[in-house]
């Protein structure tokens, strides 16, 4: 076993070891406790735990590989704009609110506010939202497990699943909630390490957010050089249109996901509520503000590492990569079959996004045991983003199907008991989706943020500031955006048949189209469908003033409809 | 709160989160998308200054923004008379 391996399995079991013992110490017994961590969450551990269910694979293993490499420097800025500005309009237009309203899930509001069919097709986005978002927590998963500990795939993912499975089946939201504070740690601590190491290497600035742009001149003439458009220049690799839509698919997708939403009903109030946002957004701009100095630290140190050497002097990095396939030549084929003499220019080689976080403690060349905690952070970084979806999976199936449908007379234990088979059964699919992953890990998760902005943030807010929405408009709404986005998607995706869309719009970018359908259309029904009662009217008005009510309170023990 | 302070605490509600959501779309929509090429002429510490809002601004200014937002509406809170916080949790 190399240093690096030993290094890492020290800093798994280590985790993994924390994560259970504080899953046990909040194991739950009621439903409040399994859904909504009995809504008494401090807002500074609620915010870490929103931003660690927030910060997935995706922000920690891919984001600064994509900004590197996939969007050419600039191009990546949707990501950081996109997936922190989305929680500018849940402070502003959702938490305190739907705070108010007191309930345990999204298909919950809306099954209240509109009606039972708008709650099922609700149910339906939010688990096929939350199914796409998964898959991808699971396979980065797999990936740190075969890198750091040469294990394969498959049973990387058995062992992360095992882990989900014991602290979310025994613990439900609350155990899922400390975990994630302590999830948070772990991951921030590994991210901001080697990023403040390499940035002191590098400019003498440990500071990676100022020492970033020490280099960035001399990264866009290295580029220049190389025929690539400069690494700061805007629209190299994606135009303005689809920058504008990407954006704010991605902003509108995070104010619109149900595995964030739920996140403020397990505040304490209102007021707790708003400050969870302020810290979530807080803890997670610690890493967002990062992950750029990282893509061109990284990018910079590979351009010089390896344009103009022979493959036979590559540096260790460059050799434990291409070993497991995720450097390789331009055309895909491995780099193996080149004679070790071979001088490589950078434009020669592939260097999949996945890498660059992984791998930068090592190309920085940082002692080994960084390099364990890296994976650790990945590790954590990925499973508390998967509890989060999968009690929100779990609680769609137990509270809004089985409570609210089928069995409406189910007693306090036998919810309970069906809340932990459904997250069991959902942990089971989540599993295989990530042994078998439906595609490229960021990729995956930026169409689930389409699909949110298009299914639920329109009819969430006009839920909330215009009385006189209608069940019918909000529903059609729905399947509307839904559906069009869906569509747009599977026409236009690589995988089923590489269209070129509309006016050229990346599938990405269409959640904002669909979100626009969605408004249009639930406006337009609601002025020609029934209003809703004089008492969901008044509702609508009570929740806008936080404070103790009676209404409102009536209304969540199910006295008033 | 009566009905007349009841509307007044709204508009004063809703002329914030105008005002804070206008900021937003500047910064991001505005100053990293729109304006982005006039913006990179001007270079600050190293970072072209389009790049930067693109890559850092704006994510510090939403941060700013949501502070800004949660004290204000305290003082709302406070002036109106809401203070009943802790006793409101409640779930069906």
């Amino acid at each position: 076993m190399s240093d690096i391996q030993t290094w890492t399995l020290v800093f798994v079991v280590l985790t993994f070891s924390i994560y259970i013992f504080v899953a046990y110490r909040s194991r739950v017994s009621s439903t409040a406790g399994f859904y909504v961590a009995g809504g008494g969450i401090p807002a500074p551990a609620n915010g870490a735990a929103i931003a660690a269910d927030w910060m997935s694979a995706a922000s920690f293993i891919s984001m600064a590989g994509i900004i590197a490499f996939a969007g050419n420097g600039y191009g990546g800025s949707v990501y950081l704009m996109g997936w922190t500005g989305g929680y500018v309009l849940l402070a502003l237009l959702l938490a305190p609110y739907l705070r108010k309203f007191g309930k345990y899930t999204i298909p919950d509001f809306v099954g209240d506010r509109y009606n039972e069919t708008a709650r099922l097709v609700a149910v339906v986005a939010a688990i096929v939202v939350s199914f796409v978002y998964v898959a991808g927590q699971m396979a980065g998963v797999g990936l740190v497990f075969t890198r750091f500990l040469k294990v394969d795939p498959t049973t990387g993912v058995i062992i992360g699943m095992a882990i989900v499975f014991f602290y979310a089946v025994l613990g439900g939201m609350k155990g899922i909630t400390w975990t994630q504070v302590a999830q948070y740690t772990v991951l921030i601590i590994a991210y901001l390490i080697p990023a403040f190491a390499v940035s002191a290497k590098v400019t003498g600035v440990p500071i990676p957010q100022v020492g970033f742009g020490t280099i960035l001149a001399e990264l866009d003439a290295l580029q220049t050089e190389l025929g690539i458009p400069e690494y700061t220049a805007a629209f190299g690799s994606t135009n303005m249109l689809n920058m504008l839509l990407i954006t704010a698919s991605l902003m509108f997708g995070t104010a619109g996901l149900p595995h964030v939403i739920v996140r403020f009903y397990t505040a304490k109030s209102v007021r707790a509520a708003r400050y969870s946002a302020l810290w979530a957004l807080f803890f997670i701009a610690l890493l967002y503000t990062t992950a750029p100095s990282v893509a061109a630290f990284s990018k910079l140190q590979i351009i010089e590492d390896v344009n103009g050497t022979a493959l036979g002097e590559m540096p260790s990095w460059f050799n434990t990569w291409s070993e497991v396939g995720l450097i390789t030549q331009a055309d895909g084929s491995p780099v193996a079959d080149l004679g070790a003499d071979t001088v490589v220019s950078y434009s020669d080689i592939l260097i999949n996004n996945d890498i660059i976080v992984l791998a930068s403690p090592e190309i920085g060349g940082l002692p080994a045991p960084i390099v364990g905690l890296v994976a650790a952070g990945a590790l954590a970084a990925a499973l508390s983003t998967a509890s989060g979806l999968l009690l929100v999976i779990s609680s769609a199936v137990a509270n809004d199907v089985y409570f609210k449908k089928i069995n409406p007379q189910a007693t306090e234990a036998r919810q309970l008991m069906v809340g932990r088979i459904a997250m069991g059964g959902a942990i089971v699919v989540a599993g295989y989706l990530g042994i078998n992953p439906p595609g490229f890990v960021a990729q995956v998760v930026a169409l689930a943020f389409g699909l949110a902005a298009a299914s639920f943030f329109p009819i969430l807010v006009l839920g909330i500031f215009w009385k006189n929405c209608t069940a019918m408009g909000a529903t059609a709404g729905m399947l509307a955006g839904l559906v069009t986005t869906m569509a747009y998607m599977l026409w236009t995706i690589d995988i089923y048949g590489n269209g070129e869309g509309i006016f050229g719009i990346l599938e990405t970018g269409f959640g904002t189209i669909g979100m626009l359908i969605n408004f249009a259309v639930t406006i337009i029904v609601s002025q020609f469908t029934p209003k809703p009662s004089p008492v969901m009217q008044e509702l609508v008005e009570e929740i806008r003033y936080p404070g103790k009510t009676e209404l409102v309170a009536k209304h969540a023990q199910g006295e008033i409809h | 709160m009566d009905e007349h302070q009841r509307r007044e605490y709204w508009r004063r509600n809703l002329r914030l989160m105008a005002v804070l959501l206008t900021v937003w779309a500047l910064v991001s929509f505005g100053a990293g998308i729109l304006f982005v090429e006039p913006l990179n002429e001007v270079v600050v510490a190293g970072f072209p200054l389009g790049f930067w809002f693109a890559q850092q601004g704006s994510i510090i200014t939403f941060v700013i923004l949501i502070a800004v937002y949660v004290v204000r509406m305290d003082k709302l809170d406070a002036e109106f008379g809401i203070d009943e916080y802790e006793e409101e949790v409640h779930h069906s």
